[in-house]
This record gives structure tokens, C-alpha cells and sequence, in this order.
């Protein structure tokens, strides 16, 4: 099966230093569940830029959607961006827009009138347990519902794929577990998930769910050390 | 490119500034207020030189500086006669004695000319056109029948002050011009400044997949509104001011600074400047935007 991410002997160099990611060679099924864990410092976050399409690599190949990453011209670029729903550790939400504008993002980015967000925005809000906030600015929220906006507006547009990182790392284990459920509902509909996660206990939660681990730029025993999901449904990798 | 002044309430969120907030709508009403006046010096000047021009260029004087009043009497004569049969001359006209006294009054006072005193005569002569050619065979033929004749173009008199309109009205377009581009320059800076503002907001839109062009035309869409804005206000500064001066020219009662005025073509350059202003920061703060953005990937 063509995955709907791969990456072929990847590197990444930030200037002229060393390589922070090195020989990156894997792909993500279509639908796929994944977590991407590792020590801080692995180069987590900078796998998952080049995810989002934030960071071309300094070599290898880069397919996405069946589509070459690296020698994409620049201008096609937004259109692949919408079809990836991201999930930043620090939430990026925009301060002076309310959780409602926030969430609405993307669909206005993607070009809906008006009229088309108001539902899906207050549903989704609903969803993550913030329809009484919906007014609010980010500032008046507290961190876990900060992060919840955050998830909001990266799922909102059902995305092909979401790329979260760390997203559950400012709530209770209680809504944990509620927004993992979330993303598995997402994926149940077909979006493939890439969740980046110190939590340990979240990896047992996601019962198909397959692990990529992050050692030092490399990814290392991608299926072996903290699950064994069948080899043929694991990350097609080194 | 999409340029559309009215944003949606929710785009009108993004970038949270109040709408005329900031320097850049003054500074703008203070370039467009120096950029109409100067828009207006030049166009006037302009107007008042091509007219300069049109009066003096088919005009001749021939002077007839024959003391003998008979032999003087019979060159006027026969001076009028070939300036009537050359096709180049509308009309020749004598000018009558009395022109002549007031002309002469200044210097002479006012008991009038002695008799015994030589004035020459005087033949105002209008060309159908004025191009040299005609000057120089109505110099010929004027020559042949009375060699003493001294022939004057009107033009040549009044050319160091047509030369001194030209110039003042070539030094206020290229006023025009530093102010546009002094304008150019304040747009730039307002533009950069919004980007550093908004960066984190730019980053996170970029990153939803917002183009470089939905991007930008929220920064162009309030920059045109300010230009505009600051536009109309200099625009109204500068007509009251040009208001106060006509005024006071119209006092003067100068046949010369009375040529000064504006016609109706002027008078629509003048009145689109601010449009014009607006397109000119609009697309000075695209450029600046979409070069920003390039930056990112």
C-alpha cells in the first residue's frame, strides 16, 4: 500500500551544523495511528515540521499525498498545508481572535463563507468542551483549554492528516483520554494520525495504534520497543 | 490581483489594529497635502507658460525709426502693403500715436511727445503661425522694402520668463515625484512594522495554509484605506490653501499672475491624486508583504 507519507534517507541540518535528523527512511499508511516518541532533544518537533511543511529537509526525498515535498514549487504549497491539521506544543493560537475565530481559521483560510463555519465551529467547540467559551479570548483560558482550541482548530477541517505535538501535555488524564478518543474517532474516519508524546500511558490507549521512537536524529526499533503491532501494519521503515 | 476595500467582519479581525490607528494615515495626509500643491504649482505654471507662449509666438513688432516724418510716413505705407500680400500675416496694425505717448509716458511724463522728438513707428504684426520660418521671410521682406526696419519677436523679450515658468513647473513635477516615492518609503515602513507585529499571526496562518496573496491583501486592504483616508485630508488641506492663494493673487490684479490657473484636466490630476496615492501604497505594501512572506516556505 502507497503510504500517504514517506520519506526516503532524509537528513536535516539546521546552518552548518551537525545533522539533527539523519537517514530518515519510513512511510505512514493511509488511516494509520501513529505516536512518535523519543527522549526531548530526539528531534521530535523537527520531524514534525517537515510534516506540516514548515521545514524542507537538507536531503533525501519527501513524498506526500503522491507528491514530491522537496522540489514542490513554493506556491503550491498552501494547498497541501490544508490538508494537514497541526497541533503545536505552544498552541500558536492568535491572542486577540476569540476560541470561536480561532477554530474558524482554517475554514475561512480554506475559503468558507460565513455561513458555513458558525455550525461546525460551535459543534466543535461543543465537542472539546468549550461551547460555553466560545467568546473568549486565549489569555482568559486556562492551558488545557487553550490546548483544546488548539485541537479544535487543527481538526475542524477534517484534515487528511493531524500531526499533534504534545497535545495532551496540559490536561487532566480525564479529558486525555477524551481527546485521544477524539483523534481516534478522526482516524476512524480515514485521517491518518501522527501524535508526538512523552505520556507513555497514552501509547497502551490506541489499541492499533504503531510507534515511531526518536534516538538522537534517528529513528530507531520503529516497531519493536515499547509495542509489536504485526510487522506488516508496522511503519515500513529501515 | 484582488483588491477589494471592504474586508468581512471576521477578515477585519485578524489584524485587530483600529482602522486609521498609527502614524501612517498623517504622514500620508502630509505628503498628499505637499504632493497636490506642488501637483498644482506645476500644472499652473505649465498652463500659464503654454499661454505665455501662445500670445507671444505669432507676434511681431516693426519698428520704422525714420526721423523724416515724410519718408517715415511713406515706409509705414509701403511696409503695410507687403506685410498684407504675405500669406504667413493675419493682420498688421499701425500702432496709433497715442499707444505710443502712453507707452512712452512713464519716462516722458505726461505733457506728451515734443514733435521734434524721432519716435519710430510702430507695425503690431500677428502671424497665423508662429514658426520661424514665418518670422524670417516677413524679417526679409520687411528688410527689402525698408532696410532701417527693425523687426522684435514678442517671444524672444518674454523668453527668460517662459524659461523661468518651464523650470519652476519641471522642478514641481519632480517634487511629485520625490514625494511619491518619500511616500513609497513611509508605506514600506508601515507595512514592515504591521509584518513584526503580526508575525506570530502571519506564521500561524501560513502554517493553516493560507496563501501569500489571502496573507497580503489583508495588510493591502487596511494600508489602502489609511492612504486613502490620509489622502482626502491632505487632498482638503491643500484645496483650502490653494483657495487662500488664488485669493490673494486675484488681489494683486497682475495680468501676468492672473494667467495663473488651473484648467479642467488639471483639475482632475489634482482631484485623483489620492486615488492615486492609495494604488501606490496598495501596491507598495503587497510588495513588501509577498517579499516578507517569501522568506517562509
Amino acid at each position: 500500500m502507497a503510504g500517504i507519507v514517506q520519506f526516503e534517507n532524509v537528513g536535516l541540518r539546521y546552518g552548518t551544523g551537525a545533522e539533527t535528523l539523519s537517514d530518515m527512511s519510513f512511510s505512514l499508511a493511509p488511516g494509520g495511528f501513529y505516536f512518535l516518541t523519543g527522549p526531548s532533544g530526539a528531534g521530535k518537533t523537527s520531524l514534525l515540521k517537515m510534516l506540516y511543511l514548515a521545514q524542507r529537509p537538507s536531503r533525501g526525498l519527501i513524498r506526500m499525498f503522491n507528491e514530491d515535498i522537496v522540489t514542490m514549487p513554493r506556491d503550491r504549497l498552501p494547498g497541501l498545508r490544508r490538508r494537514i491539521g497541526v497541533v503545536f506544543q505552544d498552541f500558536r493560537l492568535i491572542p486577540h481572535l476569540s476560541a470561536f475565530d480561532n477554530v474558524a481559521l482554517p475554514l475561512r483560510v480554506a475559503g468558507a463563507e460565513d455561513k458555513d463555519v458558525e455550525l461546525p465551529v460551535r459543534e466543535m467547540l461543543q465537542w472539546v468542551g468549550l461551547g460555553e467559551r466560545a467568546s473568549a479570548r486565549p489569555a482568559t483560558l486556562s492551558g488545557g483549554e487553550q490546548q483544546r482550541v488548539a485541537i479544535a482548530r487543527a481538526v475542524i477541517t477534517r484534515p487528511d492528516i493531524l500531526v499533534a505535538d504534545e497535545p495532551t501535555g496540559n490536561v487532566d488524564p480525564e479529558m486525555a483520554a477524551r481527546l485521544l478518543r477524539l483523534f481516534d474517532a478522526l482516524n476512524q474516519l480515514g485521517t491518518t494520525i501522527l501524535v508526538a508524546t512523552h505520556d507513555l500511558h497514552l501509547l497502551s490507549r490506541i489499541g492499533n495504534a504503531q510507534i515511531l521512537r526518536l534516538d538522537a536524529g534517528r529513528l530507531s526499533d520503529p516497531t519493536g520497543a515499547l509495542r509489536y503491532p504485526p510487522r506488516e501494519q508496522a511503519i515500513s521503515g529501515t | 490581483m484582488k483588491l477589494r476595500l471592504t474586508a468581512s467582519p471576521a477578515d477585519g479581525r485578524i489584524l485587530p489594529e483600529g482602522r486609521f490607528a498609527g502614524p501612517m494615515p498623517w504622514v500620508i495626509a502630509i505628503m498628499m497635502f505637499l504632493t497636490v500643491l506642488s501637483a498644482a504649482a506645476g500644472l499652473s505654471l505649465g498652463t500659464a507658460a503654454r499661454g505665455l507662449s501662445d500670445d507671444l509666438a505669432g507676434r511681431l513688432t516693426v519698428q520704422i525709426p525714420e526721423p523724416n516724418v515724410d519718408r517715415r510716413g511713406a515706409q509705414i505705407r509701403t511696409v503695410t502693403e507687403e506685410l498684407g500680400r504675405l500669406s504667413a500675416v493675419e493682420k498688421a496694425r499701425l500702432v496709433p500715436a497715442k499707444e505710443i505717448a502712453d507707452l512712452l509716458d512713464p519716462w516722458l511724463g505726461q505733457e506728451g511727445i515734443d514733435p521734434d522728438l524721432p519716435v519710430p513707428a510702430l507695425i503690431d504684426v500677428t502671424l497665423k503661425r508662429g514658426n520661424p520660418g514665418d518670422v524670417l521671410q516677413v524679417r526679409k521682406s520687411v528688410q527689402a522694402v525698408a532696410p532701417t526696419a527693425r523687426i522684435d519677436e514678442h517671444a524672444q523679450w518674454l523668453a527668460p520668463l517662459a524659461n523661468l515658468l518651464n523650470a519652476l513647473k519641471w522642478l514641481s513635477v519632480g517634487l511629485v515625484l520625490l514625494m511619491a516615492l518619500a511616500t513609497t518609503a513611509a508605506v514600506v515602513l508601515a507595512a514592515r512594522a504591521a509584518l513584526n507585529t503580526h508575525q506570530s499571526t502571519i506564521e500561524v496562518m501560513h502554517l493553516l495554509g493560507a496563501s501569500d496573496n489571502q496573507i497580503a491583501n489583508l495588510f493591502q486592504r487596511r494600508i489602502a484605506l489609511d492612504a486613502l483616508f490620509g489622502g482626502l485630508i491632505g487632498l482638503g488641506g491643500a484645496l483650502l490653501t490653494m483657495a487662500l492663494v488664488g485669493e490673494r493673487l486675484s488681489a494683486i490684479g497682475s495680468e501676468l499672475l492672473g494667467s495663473v490657473n488651473l484648467g479642467w484636466f488639471s483639475w482632475i490630476i489634482i482631484l485623483i491624486l489620492p486615488v492615486l496615492g492609495a494604488v501606490l501604497s496598495t501596491f507598495s505594501a503587497r510588495f513588501t508583504v509577498i517579499n516578507a512572506l517569501r522568506r517562509l516556505l
